[in-house]
């Protein structure tokens, strides 16, 4: 009993371990600058935290303009799935209708072609509409990706809200709206929440219509695509480095409904 | 009462007029673009496509990349699944490590085994300490094509298998516990309650697993850029040099058109190979 136990908690250890160590590996090549970029052979621990290496990499230019058009970009994603999801999930939960079940299908298979074949003509029609090689173009392209995602999560979410509590804010006098936004919204908001941040994650990390889409006002993931094979590696891992934290983050926030978002998700 | 008849539309109204304009008219236009190069039918786009030297190696390297990586992931999540389910004290620590890296980008984490396996990285610091290679070595170039197959899976092995895990994890909560009691019972072991019960139990969710990995490694992109660059072309990396570099969008839409036939094919085997009638379902 005892050595299996020991087995066992020594796989899982290493399965965290396989997880984590590559993470902080690239953490260091970020935070170390070049001398340990490109230092041979490698030490385990970072000698001494350099200043001038943190502040070579507060200071690489490209990366944080782009950060700032991927922040634009994926709120400007998490906003519109969310205020046009939203309410479609509502719809789907709430009432029975023709063409209910179509539209369920509609949004499901959004998801079952590549996104290639959904940013390719989109340069030419964001070219005439003056959207091309904006953070705003690029967010709405990602509010595609998104939109299945908030639509089922949040058709689940109001589905598990009784119908009971909003028919007795009816009784005492509420109108459906301010029924919807007294009562139902604020119960939902913490799952809702957990959807806006899956849909800002989708957008902060897709690659390919990020890169098509843009030339100039490249969001983080299009500039490191294209300075891969041209700038030195520390700032390749420092880029790098920079669209980990966030996700990170979310995965912990969200950590309480990864079962349901994928649950749904998958389904 | 019309009113209220109207409400469900409405309310799906901005949703399916934004999908209108922004997922179905691309759709269409990009099939339009692959098949229509000067507005007749002609399979030029794709016959230009077929014999551009890339082509063939895109496509067999598409499929090596899947035909390793998704298998390889679905064992290694099953057997997370299965500890996660004999875990008593710190199963949420866990799970949420072990699902880090479905929240990190494709690129990312060609980023990250860019930075363990690139000449001078930590992989060749350990060798060299192992007293294995005498200083660095480059694994990534076109000299080395099976130990650069092998980071790109490892790479997508690393970021992808957490998808898999959350949904075999859903999945097996799912499973009543009293069947494998009742086999303990009978005298079954571990193994033969995995294989008989279990993993005929998880048939539907590895199903669903199947089906979204595999069409999200048929898009594979950005990690492959990241380790190898252009030294191992797959399919998406194609489509993207004939709509940046080459500036070819006929020849683009046409790789986009394989990568969808490609998916939509996959999903339709695993939906019949793995189909379960509805009465054998937990």
């Amino acid at each position: 009993m005892t050595t299996r136990h020991a087995m066992f908690l020594a796989g899982i250890a290493t399965l965290c371990a396989w997880v984590l160590l590559p993470i902080y590996l690239i953490a260091l090549g970020a935070i170390g600058g070049s001398e340990v970029v490109n230092a041979w052979p490698k030490p385990a621990w970072p000698s001494a935290l350099s200043v001038t290496a943190l502040q070579e990499f507060l200071h690489i230019e490209g990366v944080w303009w782009s950060v700032l058009y991927s922040v634009e970009a994926a709120c400007l994603c998490m906003v519109v799935s969310i205020v046009l999801g939203a309410p479609a999930g509502y719809a789907l939960a709430r009432y029975q209708f023709r063409g209910a079940t179509s539209f369920r299908l509609f949004v499901l298979l959004t998801r079952a072609f590549p996104v290639a074949i959904l940013a390719l003509p989109l340069t030419v029609g964001f070219i005439r509409l003056g959207l091309y090689d904006t953070p705003v173009g690029v967010g709405l392209m990602h509010s595609v990706l998104a939109m299945p995602f908030a639509v089922l999560i949040s058709a689940s979410l109001f589905q598990a809200i009784p119908r009971e509590l909003e028919e007795a804010a009816w009784v005492f006098g509420c109108s459906g709206p301010t029924a919807f936004f007294r009562v139902v919204l604020p119960m939902a908001l913490p799952g809702i929440t957990a959807a806006a941040i899956f849909a800002f994650v989708i957008s902060w990390n897709e690659v390919f219509a990020a890169s098509v889409l843009t030339v100039r006002h490249k969001t983080l993931t299009a500039y490191l695509l294209t300075v891969l094979s041209e700038s030195p590696l520390h700032v390749q891992f420092a880029g790098g480095f920079i669209l980990i934290v966030p996700s990170v983050l979310f995965i912990f926030l969200v950590r309480r409904h990864l079962f349901s978002l994928w649950g749904i998700a998958s389904r | 009462m019309r009113r209220a008849a109207m409400t469900p539309y409405l309310l799906i109204a901005p949703a399916t007029i934004f999908l209108g304009v922004l997922f179905v008219a691309p759709l269409v236009q990009t099939i339009a673009l692959a098949f229509r190069p000067e507005g007749s039918f002609s399979f030029g786009n794709f016959t230009t496509m077929a014999n551009d030297i890339n082509f063939n190696v895109a496509i067999v390297n598409t499929f090596k990349v899947i035909l390793l990586a998704v298998p390889l992931q679905v064992a290694l999540a099953l057997g997370m699944a299965m500890m996660l389910r004999h875990m008593r004290a710190g199963r949420d620590i866990v799970l949420w490590i072990w699902s880090i890296p479905l929240g990190i980008s494709d690129l990312a984490a060609g980023l990250v085994w860019l930075a363990i396996l690139t000449d001078r990285g930590y992989l060749n610091t350990l060798l060299f300490h192992l007293g294995i290679i005498p200083g660095p070595e480059s694994w990534l170039t076109y000299e080395t094509p099976t130990a650069l197959l092998i980071a790109i899976v490892v790479a997508e092995l690393w970021r992808a298998t957490p998808i898999v895990l959350v949904i075999l994890a859903a999945g097996v909560q799912l499973v009543p516990k009293e069947y494998n009691e009742a086999a303990e019972v009978f005298g079954a072991t571990p193994w033969q309650r995995f294989i008989r019960i279990t993993l005929p139990l998880l048939r539907p969710s590895i199903q669903t697993a199947l089906i979204l990995r595999t069409v999200l490694a048929f898009e594979m992109f950005a990690t492959v850029l990241a380790l190898g660059g252009r030294n191992f072309p797959v399919l998406m990396s194609e489509a993207f040099n004939w709509q940046n570099f080459q500036q070819d969008y006929g020849v683009a839409a046409a790789y986009a058109v394989v990568v969808m036939v490609c998916s939509l094919a996959a999903t339709l085997i695993y939906l019949r190979v793995l189909h379960t009638p509805a009465a054998q379902l937990p």
